[in-house]
């Protein structure tokens, strides 16, 4: 098995698991800060939350305290509803509006 | 009997209700004799329930019949509920009897007036508001006849509402009352939040154990409401001026009943007022101030009947004076011969004013003795009581208060005397004026004239005045019975006599101050108040009929102390400025914080809303700044 012996020196531990969970969240927000695209936000948001998720598992399993996976159940139930609302907007508008971004549809604006 | 003493104040308002619907349909004698059988069927049930009331043992001479619940609010329980006990029968027997008497005259009196019906209309409203006030067991429905007959005195005084005189008039008495009001209705919070009842048992069963400044308090707010129904000084204004409604209001109204109603309800109080002895003093010298105030404004009036209403101020004045001596059965005896009398006396004028063809100017009247001879007879029987010549009723009542007043302390007594001295000249002037001398209503065309519409004296006055109907001078005639024989109530010579004393004592016994004089000087004191009234009498003969002595009639009396052009120049100067600056405070700085909250709000908010650009990138980023400010500072200050 020791085809790199560094590499099996090598423990995944829960850091590496945090830092992934970092770096998706990043990508999402930063994503739903530049991009135009309503569905390309709305996966962008997606991807913010199995971040979340990954790091409440992860934290779950390190302090092995099953709160953390309640929380993730709670948390896909509401993105599971949420996907459902978002996207019934977002179809809605792209039939409408076809290739409308995000900056077109100010229209609640105060 | 006493079971349906709810009957009293039912009939007239039944009577009201028929004349509100059917008024205009029964026409011109219908509508009078149905108000007139309505207030003498009352008059009917109060006599079967003093029957009542009398069979009984004294002790048990109270009875309060509840209709119903009125108003159930927390704590507070109003119950619609009459109270029949020696006092308020009393009240009630007068305002029923001399009410009814006073219908039928008019009757007469309103004889082809268009608005005929109208007019018992409100005399039934006035009867049933009178007799909400004498019979209520609390407060409250005290208060809800004090209002009653105040809208009906002010409906009354403007009855001829196309008078400039009479309307202004009716609004004087109504603003001038809502003083008075104002200080019933603190009476009443202050009851109910010292006592927790507004029942009158209650209020004057705890009024032994009340902190003495909230007794004080509650006595002397009462004495404000008293003051502004019982026209003392200074709320005395309205009344001279309410002489512009028809006369038998002014006999029922501003003079025989609804007048009294402040003395009613400080009997009604009396063992509350006993627990404050100052306030007593207080109110024997507005009393007495009003007293002396009137009667010398009453000397220089012209206007028959404004010297008559003068003459009411001055005798509530008396009034006044025998509560605040602690002779509650005095006031109340005086009350009912005054109404006697005073009622006569109105008839009487409005008898004379008909029968000159509404001349009310006694300028233009005299020697009308011949011409009118029961409304002389009956004027005289008046004049006499109200002079305090025994044996007519007056005598007896002033008596009694002036013995009172003798023993509360000797100035008093003296004032009282001059003004019982002046009562008995100006009343002289006043029979003289009118049924004596030559007869000027013929020639002599008066310089000045009070009433509108007499712009030709000489055609007006050519006829020759004529006696009244049956229905105008039968009134007179009960009247002036009773104002004979009603000093038979409470004649003082021994305990047997005493009737309205015994007869009132199971409500008025524990606050009475018993009279501890000697017989003698009882006896040198009446002798006294007849040489006065003589001594008043003699120099209005004198000055008036004889015209041994000047007339004296200042135009300071004539103007009453010019308190009423004071109290115009000080509510139209100062008091007005005062007033606009209270409005100009209002409209400046107390709406001035209101708006200016709304008008920052409304500023910020235009300013606010420009956050909401409708971007959801830009909440989206708003957030991300948010969450990451809130990273740093959990991990700087929150120990993270």
């Amino acid at each position: 098995m020791n085809v790199l012996p560094v590499l099996a020196e090598l423990r995944v531990t829960a850091s590496w698991y945090l830092v992934l969970g970092a770096m998706l969240f990043s990508i999402g927000s930063v994503g739903l800060l530049v991009r135009r695209n309503p569905l390309v936000m709305f996966m962008c948001v997606e991807l913010m939350l199995n971040a979340v998720n990954l790091s409440f598992v992860t934290l779950a399993r390190a302090l092995d305290d099953v709160g953390g996976q309640t929380a993730v159940f709670f948390v896909l139930v509401v993105a599971a509803a949420e996907v459902v609302v978002g996207l019934g907007i977002v179809v809605a508008i792209m039939r409408r509006r076809p290739g409308a971004n995000a900056d077109d549809l100010s229209m609640l604006r105060g | 009997m006493l079971t349906v003493a709810w009957l009293v104040p039912a009939l007239p308002l039944a009577g009201f209700l028929l004349l509100v619907v059917f008024g205009r349909r029964l026409g011109e004698a219908a509508a009078g004799w149905l108000a007139t059988a309505a207030c003498t069927g009352a008059f009917v049930v109060a006599v079967g329930c003093l029957l009542d009331l009398a069979s009984r043992p004294q002790d048990q001479r109270s009875d309060v019949t509840t209709l119903f619940t009125w108003i159930p609010v927390g704590s507070l329980n109003v119950e619609l509920g009459f109270l029949v006990d020696p006092l308020s029968m009393t009240m009630m027997l007068f305002v029923t009897g001399i009410g009814a008497l006073i219908h039928l005259y008019s009757i007469g009196y309103m004889h082809g007036d268009p608005k005929f019906s109208k007019f018992f209309l409100y005399l039934n409203l006035f009867v049933f508001s009178m007799l909400m006030l004498v019979m209520g067991d609390n407060l409250v429905v005290t208060f809800l006849g004090w209002e009653g007959v105040g809208a009906c005195s002010y409906f009354l005084i403007s009855f001829w509402q196309t008078r400039e005189a009479a309307a202004s008039a009716a609004k004087k008495a109504f603003v001038t009352n809502r003083i008075g009001d104002w200080g019933f209705m603190l009476a009443m919070f202050l009851t109910f939040q010292a006592v927790g009842s507004l029942n009158y048992a209650d209020l004057n069963g705890a009024a032994a154990g009340l902190a003495g400044s909230t007794a004080t308090a509650i006595a002397v707010l009462l004495f404000v409401g008293a003051m502004g129904k019982s026209a003392q000084l200074p709320l005395s204004v309205w009344l001279p001026d309410a002489m512009a409604g028809p006369t038998p209001v002014s006999a029922l109204i501003h003079a025989a009943t609804m007048v009294t109603a402040g003395v009613y309800l400080l009997c009604r109080v009396s063992p509350l007022l006993h627990e404050v002895p100052n306030v007593g003093t207080a109110i024997a010298v507005v009393g007495i101030v009003t007293a002396l105030w009137a009667a010398t404004v009453a000397i220089a009036q012209n206007d028959i009947k404004k010297v008559l209403a003068y003459s009411t101020v001055s005798q509530l004045g008396f009034m006044f004076i025998a509560v605040g001596s602690g002779a509650y059965v005095a006031a109340v005896f005086h009350m009912v011969t005054h109404a006697f009398f005073k009622a006569l006396l109105f008839l009487g004028s409005g008898s004379v004013i008909h029968g000159v063809h509404d001349e009310q100017d006694m300028r233009r009247m005299g020697a009308l003795r011949k011409l009118m001879p029961i409304t002389y007879i009956t004027f005289m029987i008046g004049f006499l009581a109200i002079a305090g010549i025994p044996p007519f009723a007056g005598f007896w009542s002033k008596d009694e208060i002036l013995a009172a007043a003798f023993q509360k302390s000797t100035p008093l007594w003296v004032a009282t005397f001059v003004a019982a001295g002046l009562t008995a000249f100006y009343m002289t002037r006043q029979v003289i004026m009118v049924f004596f001398g030559e007869a000027r209503w013929k020639h002599e065309p008066a310089p000045t004239l009070s009433a509108a519409g007499h712009d030709d004296p000489e055609q007006g006055h050519v006829v020759t005045p004529h006696e009244s109907s049956w229905l105008m001078t039968l009134p007179l005639v009960v009247l002036a019975v009773l104002a004979t024989f009603g000093g038979l109530f409470n004649l003082p010579f021994w305990d047997g006599t005493r009737r309205l004393e015994h007869w009132l004592d199971p409500v008025l016994g524990e606050a009475e101050v018993p009279l501890t004089l000697s017989t003698s000087t009882l006896i040198v004191l009446a002798l006294s108040a007849v040489a006065i009234s003589l001594v008043g009498i003699g120099t209005g003969y004198l000055v008036y009929e004889r015209r041994r002595v000047r007339a004296f009639e200042p135009a300071v009396f004539a103007d009453g102390w010019y308190l009423d052009r004071s109290i115009g120049r000080f509510a139209g100067g100062p008091g007005m400025a005062a007033f606009e600056g209270v409005a100009w405070f209002d409209s400046h700085v107390v709406d001035g914080a209101v708006n200016g909250v709304a008008g920052g709000v409304r500023w910020s908010a235009e300013r606010l809303r420009r956050t909401q650009t409708g971007f959801v990138r830009n909440y989206a980023l708003g957030i991300a700044v948010g969450a990451v400010l809130l990273l740093v500072w959990f991990a700087t200050r929150g120990g993270f």
